[in-house]
């Protein structure tokens, strides 16, 4: 097997005294998709931040796509897609400048965002404030800012969390499971979740208190999680 | 260079959009320059009091835009936006200072012709070109510090507060140059040369300042 | 850790100290312009020196911290900055008591030193509000060392500024370490000198050890009792735990 696109070992990230994440030890295949669970505040996100080079861990070390982050962050940067709980699109600027504006800074072509544009069916919307759209419209730009330069590996918040089912449908060519890209992927539907993953991983107060291979979880598993 | 650009670009789109601070900054200026003529009870004024009130506003006036200058990338997410990019962290700084910098320009294009109309003993033409000098030569200095105090009190709770506290006295030396700069420009009897000295301080304290901060900023993006 | 030496530390301080009030009561001649009022200088001179030197150490402090990533830096750098601010608190009133007794005058604006030192003060009476309107330790620690370096390398430009500024026509009764002072007044100021250097020193150390110990002690108490049976610390200025080291970046 070739090199794991993720490999954490006893990664741990804390804010102040309080460790979000401890003790997490994992590695993900080229390919493969990791769906997180566990309830609000288990360091969900807090994972994902370290594995996009945003938070630096404390103890252990992670790599991404072979390099060790943040040290070595410059080198993923490039290849990461994030696609935060938070847009991080300007509500003031329209659909289009705010693509324009990442694509100036991957060195992405113009032509891309209207690609991405056209198969989000965004194209009518996308010269108007970001502000005055509807949240599912808003998460639909912001999945295509995070595919924008063409991701290797994705990391995702919630990706579907405001999305009707028809623009779930319209994202999943680009961020759902026949992307064809690895995957990390929040979410605190254990049905949808786990069709989805190849490692189902569970935290609860910062710990791993279920890692497995998807297919020897079953929903009740995950459920127990929340209770 | 092409990110410095693109943020550029971003931060002045941005500005034309939602107009939080050009605005504010030049409409703050004429209104202090009004009450200036009635705190001083003065109808005009020459020498070291009209350089006085006018770098006071002016100072003030960038603290208005110093006050704004990280809060979108703070509540937006452009912070971490940027830090995703695969691009320098410097960027940033330079791309904000130059922002702030046409900000301030653009306030002063408004601002001091006001001042020269509304304040100013005598005509102001004859004093221009070393009051450009100087205007520019103080908005590179105003630009830098208010960048670097900006993006340390951003973070803060209180960033409105402790942005001016952080950035004013940095500014004082700015001032003291700037103001002794002006001083025999606007002089009632008509303008004298600038004085070479102050010229140069301030050269030399944008200068310390830009790489002072060069060398800090990028641990103010860390997480 | 920090408490080693502070036995001897504290009574070398404490002799010095003594020292060098006795010479400035009993032995140094008073000033032939200004008389009793002049000794005040070995008081205020001194504490202004420390206090800058204090606040310079605090930027060399933030620069290794920042460097290093280990938070004993930041707190290093802390307590050097806490301490100097008190000693300029110090240096400003008895600076204003001397500008009274020798001009007249409460506050001198055409004292260059005292100006710059006034500008001085007020940048680094930020530091500890924003310490506290930062809540993340870490945050908090880098921020702060950012803003000691920065304040510290502004203290001398600060001093070029405003002394240029002055015209000079207020001549100056005493040049702080002028040439022209007599030597008995030259060696009276280097040892309050020195004294003010050790108290520094020794109040530097003591702080040190308390912050440290405290830290150390809740550290223990956590991998005793549990993370949770230990109440988190409320928002403070200080740093108040031991964050993980930070691997050097």
């Amino acid at each position: 097997m070739s090199e794991p696109a993720i490999a954490l070992t006893g990664l741990g990230r804390a804010y102040g005294e309080r460790w979000a994440l401890r003790d997490l030890t994992l590695e993900l295949g080229v390919g493969q998709t990791l769906v997180v669970f566990g309830p609000n505040g288990a360091g969900k996100s807090t994972l994902l931040r370290v594995l996009a080079t945003l938070a630096r861990p404390q103890a252990g070390e992670a790599r991404v796509l072979g390099k060790l982050v943040p040290k070595q962050g410059w080198a993923v940067r490039a290849k990461l897609g994030f696609l935060a709980h938070d847009p991080l699109l300007y509500r003031d600027l329209t659909a289009r400048e705010n693509l324009t504006y990442h694509a100036r800074l991957y060195g992405v072509k113009a032509q891309r965002i209207d690609e991405l544009l056209e198969a989000v069916e965004m194209t009518k919307r996308a010269d108007e404030p970001v502000r005055t759209l509807s949240r599912g419209m808003v998460q639909r730009m912001a999945v295509c800012r995070t595919v924008l330069h063409s991701p290797e590996l994705l990391l995702l918040d919630e990706p579907v969390a405001n999305l009707d089912p028809a623009a779930t449908a319209l994202v999943s060519s680009l961020v759902g499971p026949t992307s064809g890209t690895t995957r990390v992927v929040t979410s605190h539907d254990p049905v949808g979740g786990l069709e989805q993953a190849d490692i189902a991983l569970g935290l609860r107060d910062g710990r791993p208190v279920l890692l497995a291979p998807a297919s020897e979880v079953s929903a009740a598993d995950i459920g127990a999680l929340y209770s | 260079m092409n990110a410095v650009r693109a943020l550029l670009r971003k931060d002045l789109l941005l500005e034309l959009r939602a107009k939080e601070s050009v605005p504010a900054m030049a409409l703050f200026s004429l209104t202090t320059f009004v009450i200036f003529h009635f705190a001083l009870d003065r109808n005009t004024v020459a020498g070291s009091l009209a350089s006085g009130v006018l770098w006071v506003t002016l100072l003030f006036a960038a603290i208005l835009g110093i006050n704004r200058l990280f809060v979108a990338e703070r509540e937006q997410g452009g912070f971490d936006a940027f830090m995703l990019a695969p691009v320098d962290r410097t960027a940033m700084l330079i791309a904000k200072a130059c922002a702030l910098f046409i900000f301030l320009t653009i306030v002063e294009l408004i601002a001091v012709p006001a001042f020269a109309f509304l304040l100013l003993e005598g005509s102001i033409l004859p004093a221009l070109p070393g009051l450009i000098a100087v205007l520019v030569l103080a908005n590179i200095g105003i630009a830098v510090i208010g960048t670097l105090s900006s993006a340390i009190a951003v973070q803060t709770r209180a960033r409105d507060l402790i942005a001016p506290l952080v950035a004013l006295p940095l500014l004082v030396p700015l001032l003291i140059a700037s103001a002794r700069a002006t001083q025999p420009l606007l002089l009632s009897g008509g303008a004298l040369s600038v004085p070479t000295k102050w010229i140069a301080v301030l050269g030399l304290y944008d200068l310390v300042f830009a790489l002072l901060s060069y060398a800090v900023f990028d641990f103010l993006l860390e997480e | 850790m920090y408490g080693k030496g502070m036995r001897p530390l504290a009574i070398g301080t404490f002799f010095v100290l003594t020292g060098a009030f006795a010479l400035v009561f009993f032995w140094v001649p008073a000033d032939a312009d200004q008389g009793f009022i002049q000794k005040i200088f070995y008081l205020h001179v001194p504490m202004a020196i420390v206090a800058l030197g204090g606040f310079i150490a605090g930027g060399v402090m933030a620069i290794c911290h920042l460097r290093t990533g280990n938070s004993k830096w930041d707190l290093r750098s802390y307590v050097s900055i806490h301490m100097a601010l008190v000693l300029a608190v110090g240096a400003l009133i008895t600076g204003s008591i001397w500008a009274r007794a020798a001009w007249g005058h409460w506050w001198v604006w055409d004292e260059p030193t005292l100006v710059s030192f006034l500008i001085v003060f007020l940048l680094y009476a930020t530091y500890q509000p924003l310490r506290f309107a930062i809540e993340d330790p870490e945050k908090q620690a880098r921020y702060a060392s950012v803003f000691a370096i920065t304040a510290g390398a502004f203290v001398p430009l600060n001093f070029l500024a405003v002394r240029m500024a002055q015209s000079l026509a207020h001549p100056r009764v005493l040049g702080a370490t002028g040439g022209s002072m007599p030597s008995e007044m030259r060696i009276t100021f280097y040892v309050s000198l020195i004294g003010m250097a050790l108290l520094f020193i020794t109040l530097w150390k003591y702080e040190m050890a308390s912050k440290h110990t405290t830290a150390q002690l809740r550290n223990l108490r956590r991998r005793l009792l549990g993370d949770d049976s230990v109440a988190p610390t409320g928002r403070s200025a200080a740093p108040s735990t031991v964050l993980p080291a930070r691997p050097k970046p």
